[in-house]
């Protein structure tokens, strides 16, 4: 089974057989917009001395990750990572809570327990990433299988970067979901760098998409940049494997526009290819997208951006009165009691 | 009421969970056909299925992070590792995973990851090892180390309620050797409670697992010196029994902590620690600990003697202790 390319998204005609009407595009749109400004506004809290310890951002990966969630059923599971911030905003996490997370603070969905992307809301069906990569494949694949086992229609999605597919986490992973057929989507955030390390330096085949043939099931390549095509190919993923088709290996290729993280200048990756990517940057594409094909006006445009930037600022003030949390609490939890298990996973 | 082994009690205990809670399931490897390197599971498969029973890959990372996922989606699975020692390939899931998953973000991970444990029978380095104090010194996990096939059942069950990650360290020289009353009903053994396998008065032993009948004969052997040896067997290593353990210290004033696992770092050091700093004023002689020396489990008979405390070792330690 060869790898698939796919195409890129033309005419709106083609978005709306995948599913999608014009608010839904908005919808995406929006949703970009909140992702990129989070993290360009976490970057100028981390300048100000406001955010401890590291810092990442997603830059350039907006379109992917905020393309896959958009596919994603309202009951469906997923452990988006660092690059993924998309995703939360797109299953509904409430801005404030992110910042308040970057802060360390009390209302932060990890309450001071751990920071920058590493949370979750498991209430919209997130599982909070850990930093080993890619520990959390593993996880998403166990989702699958209960799902698989209670015979219900969910499906679960993986992250993981090219650069953790070198880890056996990854083998184990998608070796159990082929050999089982499990509903469970591997998303790879394919940036170009793990770090410092190229692409070269991490996979000897030419598509990391080309391993899914390893595993007995599909591997299909896509534009990163492009939020529909993206949007598209995991629908189609997604839904195959809640009809029982098994799993599917996504390659999303784009590149980190930043470094790995605000300490890194990222000055191995050659300057000419931060240009060439820049012309395809994700949301500049989709705008234009919008004006050429979804009637997409001036005036609607501005509408957009002044309700993204008062989410944004609104959030920021919520999120710096959150207080900080009581070095009295910090043993609570390391245990869970009976009463932990009342949630809506474990229900 | 019956009698039964050790093994029989786990492998009942653990098809009554099953017939009683759709929410469980088993998975490792070879434990649907073959029903387990041990036999714990023999015909579960037939009884529930292969989407009950799984037969996994050989795949350890695979198997503890499935069950992870599948506990944060409602399910309480129970994993078999096919010995105790393979643990090492799932250990990044274990402490990074699931250990903290409450702590960071709330997410309960109730799975129990079952252990067949202990040496005795030329396994060698890599089929022996009794790995509980390196996952005791990980907060957020459990560890569970039964003894008797009562207690073998009972915090089975304990341990598939528990909302947290249980290890259950099962040793396998007790498996088909340790025979014992267990209730045919359902019960729960609760976990943090040690018990007094044997009352004694003047010195008290500290062990748990396989261990427990060592200690048993060396304080059998002490009657003859006219004297009282007092075993406690800890069920679980943690949490452990803190309290229980300060009153028979209290109670004897001499103390000898025993275990199969290697000395250095090994749970008996904490246990010891403990003593010194809570119950200093009741001692009357130093703590003394017996285990493993600092080595690999060794292959050869011979060696493997030399290497697991025997009841010898333990005589001569209570013996020290008594004359101290
Ligand atoms: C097991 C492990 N080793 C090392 C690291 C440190 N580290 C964090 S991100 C990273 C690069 C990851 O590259 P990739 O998987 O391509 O993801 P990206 O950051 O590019 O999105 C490294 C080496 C880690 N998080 N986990
Ligand atoms: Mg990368």
């Amino acid at each position: 089974m060869a790898v698939r390319e796919a195409e890129p998204v033309g005419s709106f005609n083609e978005v709306r057989e995948a599913g999608l009407d014009r608010d839904d595009l908005l919808a995406i749109y929006r949703h970009l917009l909140v992702t990129r400004g989070i993290e360009e506004r976490g970057h100028i809290l981390y300048k100000q001395g406001k955010i401890p310890g590291s810092f990442y951002t997603g830059r350039g990966n907006e379109g992917a990750a905020v393309g896959v969630a958009t596919a994603m059923g309202p009951d469906d599971v997923g452990t988006p990572l660092h690059r993924d911030m998309g995703v939360h905003v797109t299953r509904g996490v409430e801005p404030w809570r992110i910042f308040a997370q970057y802060m360390g603070r009390e209302d932060g969905p990890t309450r001071g327990r751990d920071g920058n992307v590493h949370m979750a809301d498991a209430k919209l069906g997130m599982i909070a990433m850990v930093s080993h990569l890619p520990a959390m494949l593993p996880v998403a694949v166990g989702c699958a299988l209960a799902f698989r086992i209670r015979e219900e229609r969910r499906v679960a999605v993986g992250w993981f970067g090219e650069g953790s597919a070198a880890r056996g986490d990854a083998h184990e992973a998608m070796n159990l979901a082929g050999v089982r057929r499990l509903p469970v989507v591997f998303v790879c955030d394919n940036n170009q760098w793990a770090y410092s390390t190229p692409t070269h330096l991490g996979y000897a085949v030419e598509h990391l998409a080309d391993r899914a043939a390893a595993y007995g099931f599909e591997g299909v390549v896509v534009d990163g940049t492009d939020v529909l095509a993206v949007y598209r190919e995991a629908k189609a993923a997604i839904e195959k494997a809640r009809e029982g088709g098994g799993p599917t290996l996504l390659e999303l290729k784009t590149l980190r526009m930043e470094g790995h993280a605000v300490h890194d200048d990222a000055f191995y990756v050659p300057k000419e290819l931060f240009e060439e990517w820049a012309r395809r940057d994700p949301i500049e594409r989709f705008r234009t997208w919008l004006f050429e094909n979804a009637e997409l006006r001036g005036e609607e445009e501005d509408e957009i951006a002044a309700r993204v930037k008062k989410i944004l600022n609104d959030a920021l003030t919520r999120a710096e009165d959150s207080p900080q949390p009581d070095p009295a609490t910090l043993l609570e939890g390391v245990y869970a009691t009976p009463e932990d298990l009342d949630t809506p996973h474990h229900k | 009421m019956a009698e039964k082994t050790y093994l029989q009690a786990i492998s009942d205990g653990l098809r009554q969970e099953l017939q009683r809670d759709d929410r469980v399931f088993v998975i490792g490897e070879d434990v649907g056909v073959y029903g387990g390197a041990f036999k714990v599971t023999l015909g579960f498969q037939e009884e529930f299925g292969p989407w009950r029973i799984i037969d996994s890959p050989l795949a350890e990372t695979a198997i503890l992070g499935a069950c992870s996922g599948a506990a944060m989606m409602g399910m309480r699975p129970v994993a078999e590792m096919q010995f105790a020692d393979f643990i090492s390939c799932g250990w990044d899931h274990l402490v990074t995973v699931a250990a903290k998953q409450r702590f960071r973000v709330g997410t309960p991970v109730p799975i129990v990851v079952r252990l067949p444990s202990g040496g005795g029978f030329s396994g060698g380095p890599f089929h022996s090892q009794n790995p509980e104090s390196s996952f005791a010194h990980i907060p957020g996990l459990k560890c569970v180390c039964p003894a008797t096939p009562e207690d073998a059942k009972g915090l089975l069950v304990a341990a598939i309620e528990d909302p947290n990650p249980v290890l259950f360290f099962e040793h396998k020289h007790l498996y088909r050797r340790i025979k014992g009353e267990v209730p045919d009903e359902r019960y729960v053994t609760p976990i943090g409670k040690a018990r007094t396998h044997r009352e004694g008065e003047d010195v008290t032993v500290i062990t748990w697992g396989a261990m427990v009948y060592t200690a048993d004969e060396a304080a059998k052997r002490l009657e003859a010196d006219d004297v009282s040896v007092e075993v406690i067997d800890l069920r679980t290593v943690m949490p452990w029994d803190k309290a229980a353990v300060l009153a028979s210290v209290r109670k004897c004033s001499k103390v000898l902590v025993l275990h199969e696992d290697t000395r250095t770092g090994g749970f008996g050091g904490e246990i010891a620690a403990t003593i010194a700093e809570e119950a200093f004023e009741d001692l009357d002689a130093p703590v003394k600990r017996v285990c493993a020396p600092d080595c690999p489990v060794p292959f050869s008979p011979v060696l493997e003697k030399a290497y697991i405390p025997q009841v010898d070792d333990v005589v001569k330690g209570l013996r020290e202790l008594a004359a101290y």
